[in-house]
């Protein structure tokens, strides 16, 4: 048996990005700063898709992320990043708590539905809420870190280098946590809930824990895009949203926690390009390569890599 | 008293609009097991297919009253080209996937026609007023009302009927409810399931593409009207029971007054209500309002 080097090899990545970052053009480091965020998202729909189970409404945390640092400046005026996430995943893993006790109780497509309509449900509110910018939005400004305020510039490198602490932090984490008993009866109960049941475990507590998880990551996710892109706006909770989230987990794979990050990062950068070269047909794109990746690489482009290491 | 009468006509006609494009809906899923969320691209694409028909009929003088056929003859000719091309070309090498898969499937289909639609018809808004127009107003207690929107109930009544005889009273309807309770045991039993599953899906297209070309009158007709329409509707089918006809339109009617009434009496709620009936719904009734107990698998 080989050594586990998923999370030292992360590590080595980011911190190689994290240096990196002062040397690139600002656009680079916010594509990337974008990139993990969403890919934290992502990670928890990974926790969530070993089970079997896919959230269409992954965005309702994402948004609650979002806009708790957001109602932090409006009514705290707090700025500091470290607060902010803190609160965001804390809000998001309370409302994931309640909404918890409901969902664990569903699966397949009604799973996938119910989620979906309590993200739906807080689109409504936040678009109808006109002291929240309704629509619109509203904005907010660069984080602060521990009290040091860094300038426009250096405020994007030290989210980035934020952001990827925040990254490796959650890969240590979910790793952890699948290499564990509780994590290991994800695929179990993907597999057969009743003998998992049989076996003495709750299906629902576990179900109900993966899904408080992955509400954390996308609040924490929500948060940091929010921070860096320096505005909300409903569309952040929209079903669309949600569906990207979707997109990049398939299109990742669910074989590593690795896997996400890199999906993410392909995904935004393609993005990046296509919205400039092919503003229309953007959305084409994405399905034919959601098709392909579908019918040829059902564990996503994570395999490609375990297929070249284990032809070398 | 207004209000009350108001509410009611809009939630009719609200709810008979959700009918028309859940119901082709519910049937893919109740017949296939195939969450389309390609629906949101038929309706797309029958909508702007009827605002470029009526565009063209209107200029060249024909008479007004044959718009209707317009109408029906986009929705009919969209969900023919898509719904074949689509079941027959790719649905049908993907049944054995997980039900969530083939529901990704449909979803990259959905980004294609979206695209799809703004390649064939650019960004510019299209207006295909003429056939709401033409019917004028009724008053009912004083308030005026379209004749189109009343129109649209009648549609609504119309097809649910015909669905719902098709598979009462015909062969081919009991065939089809067959395939819904036991796939394989219909293959045994000599039914072509392949063959109703294309005419299912393309039934299920067209469905979906009337729905827009209905709607194409009475709104402009933008990019991106897919994508909410597709979320109602599945509000719809998972209140309703996924499958179910009745459960439909049980379902529309309980969202289409619903949020009627919020907009008349608590439009801040007006974007949400949908969302909390179908949440509310589904905390009682998991598996939706006329659902069957299904077996668990060990």
């Amino acid at each position: 048996m080989t050594a586990d080097r998923t999370i030292p090899s992360i590590a080595v990545a980011l911190a190689a990005l994290a240096v990196a970052s002062p040397f690139v053009p600002s656009w680079v480091v916010f594509i990337g700063i974008i990139a993990l965020a969403k890919g934290l998202v992502v990670l928890g729909l990974l926790v969530l898709w070993r089970t079997g189970l896919v959230s269409f409404g992954q965005s309702l945390y994402y948004a609650l992320g979002a806009y708790a640092v957001g109602l932090a400046y409006r009514y705290d005026g707090l700025t500091d990043a470290f607060v902010a996430v803190a609160l965001a995943a804390a809000l998001a893993g309370i409302v994931a708590f309640v909404l918890g006790f409901l969902l664990a109780g569903y699966r397949d497509l009604f799973f996938a539905m119910l989620s979906l309509a309590f993200s739906m449900i807080l689109y409504g509110v936040l678009v109808k809420s006109e002291t929240l910018g309704s629509t619109d939005g509203f904005a907010i400004p660069v984080p602060t870190f521990a009290g040091f305020k860094p300038g426009d510039a250096s405020g994007q490198v030290m989210l980035f280098v934020f952001t990827a602490v925040c990254t490796l932090a959650a890969c240590y984490g979910v790793h952890r946590y699948l290499a564990s008993t509780a994590g290991h009866l994800t695929t179990a109960i993907r597999d057969n809930e009743i003998r998992v049941e049989y076996l003495g475990y709750s299906v629902k507590r576990a179900i109900h824990t993966k899904y408080v998880i992955a509400a954390i990551l996308a609040g924490v996710g929500g948060a940091l895009v929010s921070m860096s892109v320096g505005h909300i706006d409903p569309e952040m909770a929209y079903w669309t949203t949600a569906g990207e989230f979707v997109f990049v987990a398939i299109l990742s794979g669910p074989a590593s926690v690795a896997a996400p990050f890199v999906g993410s990062i392909l995904f935004e950068l393609t993005r990046s390009y296509a919205m400039q070269y092919t503003p229309h047909t953007w959305h084409m794109v994405l399905g034919a390569a959601l098709l392909l990746v579908i019918m040829f690489l059902p564990n996503g482009l994570w395999s490609l890599f375990r297929r070249s290491a284990r032809a070398s | 008293m207004l209000t009350f009468v108001a509410i009611i006509v809009d939630g009719l006609v609200y709810a008979s609009w959700l009918f028309l494009v859940a119901v082709g809906l519910t049937l893919i899923l109740g017949v296939m097991r195939v969450l389309n969320v390609a629906h949101g691209g038929f309706y797309s694409f029958g909508a702007y297919t009827a605002a470029w028909g009526i565009g063209i009929y209107f200029e060249r003088g024909f008479p007004d009253a044959g718009s209707f056929f317009v109408l029906a003859g986009a929705a009919i000719a969209v969900g023919l080209t898509l719904g074949v091309l689509i079941e027959r070309g790719l649905l049908r090498w993907m049944y054995d996937r997980d039900e969530v898969v083939i529901a990704l499937i449909t979803y990259a289909v959905f980004l294609i026609l979206e695209d799809a639609v703004l390649l064939v018809w650019g960004v510019n808004p299209y207006f295909a007023y003429q056939p709401s127009t033409l019917l004028g107003n009724t008053d009912i207690a004083a308030l005026p009302f379209p004749n189109y929107d009343l129109a649209l109930i009648a549609l609504a009544l119309v097809i649910g009927g015909v669905l719902w005889w098709v598979l009462t009273f015909t062969h081919r309807g009991k065939f089809l409810l067959a395939v819904i309770q036991d796939r394989e045991m219909s293959v045994f039993l000599g039914i072509n399931v392949s063959r109703v599953f294309t005419v299912t899906f393309v039934i299920g297209a067209m469905l979906g593409a009337l729905g827009g070309a209905v709607t194409a009158p009475i709104i402009s007709v933008t990019p991106g009207i897919g994508v909410e329409v597709i979320v109602l509707a599945f509000a719809v089918v998972v209140i309703g029971g996924m499958g179910s006809i009745a459960g439909a339109a049980i379902g529309s009617l309980l969202v289409g007054l619903a949020h009627a009434a919020a907009v008349h009496l608590l439009p801040q709620i007006e974007l949400f209500v949908i969302y909390a009936v179908m949440s509310l719904v589904l905390a009682f009734r998991p598996r939706g309002l006329f659902s069957q107990a299904q077996m668990r698998r060990i």
